[in-house]
């Protein structure tokens, strides 16, 4: 599982990583989406999968999940809409401003 | 935090109000009457230091400021550095004085120039008074920040901005050279304290990094004295307002170095390499300082390399002192301390009558609009309290009774001459060289002063070459350099109050072991009998009043040096090569283009950690504690590759977004595999909240670029990134696999499981979010609360303000 | 943008909304026993909200819904913080948080607990920030 996990991961940074590299914001947006998934995935698998029940006391199983990578995803995934939001406002306006999507028009002014 | 280390921070303290002073009373009270006070008030705590110190006593105060890395800011006062700190404290007190009247309150950025005053201040004083290196070099580049900052003071200038640059390149790459030096000290020495430093010479001296050690401190002192070649900066700094040209660069800032020079002697003298360097380098600068003033049509020009070469003298004397630690002690030792002796005193004589100089030609920039000296003449009847005072300064500068600088020069032949008869350190082939460098740089110094004085003062009045009508400055600016010029004579007739309660512990402070061994009998008299020194002097008079009158016949030779290999030149040329390059080689990289400055990152990221995983041969795949797969699972999986790929590929935004949901609904799918309710939860409902964000966007954005050009199909290929991209994916692949097969610690969760006895919770991960962790969470919401903000703002107030 | 005008979805909204905020208070108060919290529960919240705005405009919720969402926000990361100075005054570490029993007359044997509170703060900081940001991007036409 582990191993098929951090190929699954690899594909993910891979496409990430393409969309970053292309021209349009929107699909750099898209791009950062899909490593943030990698990156959640990649942390939860560090901490072992199926070791044990849920991280829950209720359940009454003897052994448990880690569960700290869970609070660090937690956290992570809420973060990472903040981020995206951010990120989607600040094309949205440099569209609205600039009247392109294109970050290779978006270059400045040789003086800048 | 004891009084001492109050009376070094308290010039920052108050920096920190001057502004609120000068809003409040600017209009009524000249904001120089408040910053007055600090340096009045230092100087009079200082002199209390004056007796213990002369008995032999110094001030230790620490305090721990690193103490892990062993950097603790310890004030020392010893004679050295009290000499230093009254210099700082005193001429700083009368150069604000004058101030008060030099810059107006009505046109002038007067918080500026007092804040960054004080600050030079501190700096210096923290300079002089610490005992740990690295304290002290934090204060020396202070020193020379303050510098650059107050030559910049009128930054509407072209030149003023030059010349800070300059000073600021030249004394900056001079106080590296030192860290790197003081850095080689520590290393040899395992401390961080001069003192310290003292007690283990026998050490430093064997070490194999002590001569580039000693290079490299030197080169910082040299850098910061001006010494030849680094002395270019130092005209070029005369740009600043003349106040800050009196204090900084002639009485104070400067002779940094030469306290640099004179603290690290006892742990460097006595060895040739230091004897030669120090007082080679020394003579050369004073004869070139000397040779240039000459030449000068500026007053301050002239002045500044004046200073060169007074700095140069007392550089050089430092240099010989340094032979007393090769003979130990004895009478050998007494007569090159005598050396030490000259240098702090002529030192103290330079501040005196070099600042009073630097006034008069303040004055007389103020009163006639210029300080050309083709231009000025015949002010002697009009400026009579200034041209005394001028004439003061420039005789004792020349070396004439009766003022001080007579004695401190006199001292000065007669340490060249007992060097000249040494025979160690190679001495008995060019020893001769001493005393002839030394006295025909006298001449030029003699020829200088008198242009000084007579071309200024005596001559013809041109009125109409003047921009304003000359008239003798008001009193309050006349103060400093009387006060001043009446030092000069005082010190003449009273050598030996300063001798006795400055030069002696301060000598003592540079050769420690001397100074215990011998009773240093030193006593400064303006007459010794008809000796070499005295013929010296009477030959600089003769030669040089023939030299100032015949001055209008050689002084063309001047013009026959080519201007191309001036130092001047060949730093400026160096600059435009060292822009021009680095602007080509940055442009090389420097696209413009956000996605090349990305694809660096992720091929700095393939390189460092793919290179990390194979250098440290850290690549391991093992299987065997794998958790079973299921079939959903793999058909899992293949759903996510394909969602992602869908995304990469999709022609139309909407499919790109849609899918980029499923991909999320599918990743909380696998955290219900992993055993993660919480996470699958919040995955799903921020999945739903993302999708809705982004197809609100999606009314605004454009279209995919291969939507508008139909022509081209599908997403346009670019090889270069489909290898980077694959790499990354690779490294990250290999990276999970490595991690997975060794695991170098246990676990730390089950820590966490206790969760219901120690935060009463029995969902673990809750209680580690709301009280393990808390803060963690905290700080999470301080940064969704700034990202709501930051929307906010982008939207609604960017709107409003374009719309205008 | 288009005025939506889908009886269906408003009216399957309505229903849907009551449920899911139900939903969301029952996942926050879960939160400290089972899966839940003040992240999940604030953000179904958010979402039911979200849904509001899709089917109605923005002016008739924020008439039935007359909070800033700004200040809510705000609020939220106050009441945090301030449960974390709560351990302060007892002279514990900046965030302990404490937790006991009591014997209430209708819940019985409850469990009091200031990470409840800390936990709302979590949640007002959240719905307020998913809100404003929603809200902002939808109001700027």
């Amino acid at each position: 599982m582990e191993s098929l996990m951090s190929i699954l991961i690899g594909v993910f940074f891979a496409i990430g990583t393409y969309l970053i590299l292309t021209k349009s914001l929107l699909r750099i947006i898209l791009g950062t989406s899909i490593i943030s998934h990698g990156v959640h995935l990649l942390i939860i698998t560090m901490g072992g999968v199926k070791a044990g029940g849920p991280p829950l006391l209720g359940l009454g199983s003897t052994s448990f999940t880690d569960a700290l990578p869970q609070a660090l995803i937690l956290t992570a995934i809420v973060i990472n809409f903040a981020t995206t939001a951010i990120f989607l406002v600040l094309s949205y306006r440099s569209y609205k401003v600039l009247g392109t999507d294109d970050t290779a028009q978006m270059r400045g002014n040789e003086d800048e | 935090m004891s009084l001492l280390h109050i009376m070094i921070l308290i010039p920052f303290i108050f920096a920190i109000f001057v502004p609120l002073l000068y809003k409040l009373f600017n209009s009524r009270i000249h904001t120089g009457w408040f910053v007055l006070i600090i340096p009045v008030v230092i100087f009079i705590y200082l002199l209390r230091f004056i007796p213990g110190i002369s008995s032999g006593e110094a001030a230790y105060q620490s305090l721990n400021w690193i103490p892990s890395f062993g950097i603790n800011f310890d004030a020392y006062v010893d004679g050295l550095g009290l000499v230093f700190g009254l210099l700082i404290t005193g001429i700083g007190a009368l150069v604000i004085l004058y101030s008060i009247y030099y810059l107006s309150k009505e046109k002038e950025a007067l918080h500026n120039f007092y804040v960054y005053l004080l600050m030079f201040m501190g700096a210096m004083l923290g300079l002089v008074f610490s005992d740990n290196i690295l304290v002290l070099y934090v204060f020396w580049e202070l020193t020379s920040i303050s510098s650059f900052l107050l030559i910049a003071y009128w930054y509407q200038r072209e030149k003023s901005r030059y010349g800070a640059q300059k000073s600021m390149l030249i004394t900056i790459f001079g106080g590296l050279a030192m860290l790197s030096g003081f850095i080689m000290l520590s290393m040899m020495t395992d401390t961080y304290s001069i003192r310290e430093m003292f007690t283990q010479v026998d050490t430093i001296t064997g070490h194999s990094l002590f001569i580039p050690a000693m290079i490299l401190v030197l080169i910082g002192a040299f850098t910061k004295s001006a010494q030849f070649p680094f002395s270019i900066w130092l005209p070029d700094a005369m740009e600043a307002p003349t106040p800050i040209s009196a204090y900084l660069h002639s009485a104070t800032m400067v002779k940094a170095g030469i306290y640099l020079v004179a603290r690290f002697t006892p742990v460097f003298g006595g060895t040739s390499e230091w004897f030669w360097l120090v007082s080679g380098i020394g003579l050369i600068t004073l004869l070139y300082g000397s040779v240039n003033a000459v030449r000068q049509t500026d007053l301050k020009g002239l002045l500044a390399y004046s200073t060169i070469s007074q700095l140069g003298l007392i550089m050089s004397l430092l240099g010989i002192g340094s032979a007393a630690l090769y003979f130990g002690y004895g009478d050998e030792a007494d007569l090159y301390a005598a050396a030490i002796t000259a240098a702090i005193f002529h030192m103290i004589n330079h501040s005196t009558f070099k600042g009073a100089l630097f006034m008069v030609v303040g004055i007389v920039d103020h009163e006639t609009g210029t300080r050309d000296i083709r231009r000025l003449g015949g002010l002697m009847t009009i400026m009579p309290i200034t041209f005394t005072v001028a004439v003061i300064g420039a005789f004792s500068m020349a070396g004439l009774p009766p003022f001080n600088g007579f004695l401190s020069k006199e001292m000065f032949f007669a340490s060249v001459v007992d060097v000249s008869n040494l025979t160690e350190f190679n001495m008995d082939t060019f020893g001769i060289l001493f005393p002839i460098i030394a006295w025909v740089a006298s001449v030029f110094t003699f020829i200088y002063s008198m242009i000084l004085v007579f071309k200024t003062f005596r001559g013809k009045y041109k009125p109409e070459r003047l921009e304003k009508k000359a008239h003798e400055a008001p009193i309050g600016m006349l103060i400093s350099p009387i006060i001043l010029a009446s030092l000069v004579v005082i010190f003449f007739f009273f050598p030996n109050m300063i001798g006795d309660y400055l030069l002696k512990p301060s000598v003592a402070a540079v050769l420690p072991a001397i100074a215990e061994n011998s009773i240093m009998d030193m006593y400064i008299t303006p007459w010794h009998g008809w000796n070499t020194e005295l013929f010296m002097t009477i030959g600089v008079i003769a030669l040089g009043t023939l030299m100032y009158i015949s001055l209008r016949k050689w002084a063309g030779i001047y013009r026959m040096y080519p201007q191309s290999i001036t130092l001047n030149a060949i730093y400026n040329s160096a600059l435009d090569k060292a822009q021009s390059w680095s602007a080509s080689l940055t442009d090389k990289y420097m696209t413009g283009y956000i996605r090349d400055y990305i694809a660096y990152l992720f091929g700095f990221f393939i390189l460092f950690v793919g290179g990390t995983l194979i250098v440290t041969n850290s690549i391991s795949f093992d299987a065997s504690n794998n958790a079973p797969v299921n079939f959903y699972e793999i058909a899992l999986m293949v759903a996510m590759i394909v969602a992602a790929f869908t995304v990469l590929l999709a022609k139309s935004r909407l499919t790109a977004i849609i899918s980029l949901g499923v991909l999320g609904y599918l990743v909380s799918m696998f955290f219900v595999i992993f055993r993660a309710p919480d996470l699958a939860l919040t995955q799903l409902v921020v999945e739903t909240v993302t999708t809705a964000l982004f197809l609100l966007c999606f009314y605004h954005l454009p279209r995919f670029k291969e939507q508008v050009h139909k022509e081209k199909k599908g997403v346009p290929f670019k090889p270069l990134n489909l290898i980077i991209s694959i790499g990354v994916g690779v490294v990250v692949t290999l990276f999970a696999l490595s991690a997975n097969g060794t695991r170098l610690f246990e676990p730390i969760a089950g820590f966490y499981e206790d969760s219901y006895k120690l935060a009463g919770a029995k969902n673990i991960v809750n209680a580690i979010l709301v009280d393990f962790r808390g803060i963690d969470t905290m700080l999470e919401i301080f940064v969704l609360c700034i990202a709501a903000l930051s929307v906010y703002t982008l939207v609604k107030l960017g709107l409003s303000r374009r719309e205008k | 943008m288009k005025k939506p005008n889908d009886i269906i979805l408003r009216g399957v909204t309505k229903v849907a909304v009551v449920i899911i905020f139900t939903f969301a208070i029952n996942l926050f108060f879960a939160g400290h026993h089972n899966p839940g919290g003040g992240f999940i529960g604030g953000l179904a919240f958010a979402a039911a909200l979200t849904l509001m705005f899709l089917s109605y405009d923005v002016d008739s919720v924020r008439a039935n819904f007359p909070v800033d969402f700004k200040v809510l926000t705000a609020v939220g990361v106050l009441i945090a913080v301030l449960t974390g100075m709560g351990g302060v005054f007892f002279d514990l570490p900046f965030l302990t948080q404490a937790f006991d029993y009591f014997h209430l007359p209708i819940f019985g044997k409850t469990e009091l607990a200031t990470a409840v509170l800390f936990d709302i703060g979590v949640a007002l900081a959240v719905i307020g920030t998913a809100m404003v940001i929603i809200m902002t991007i939808s109001e700027d036409r």
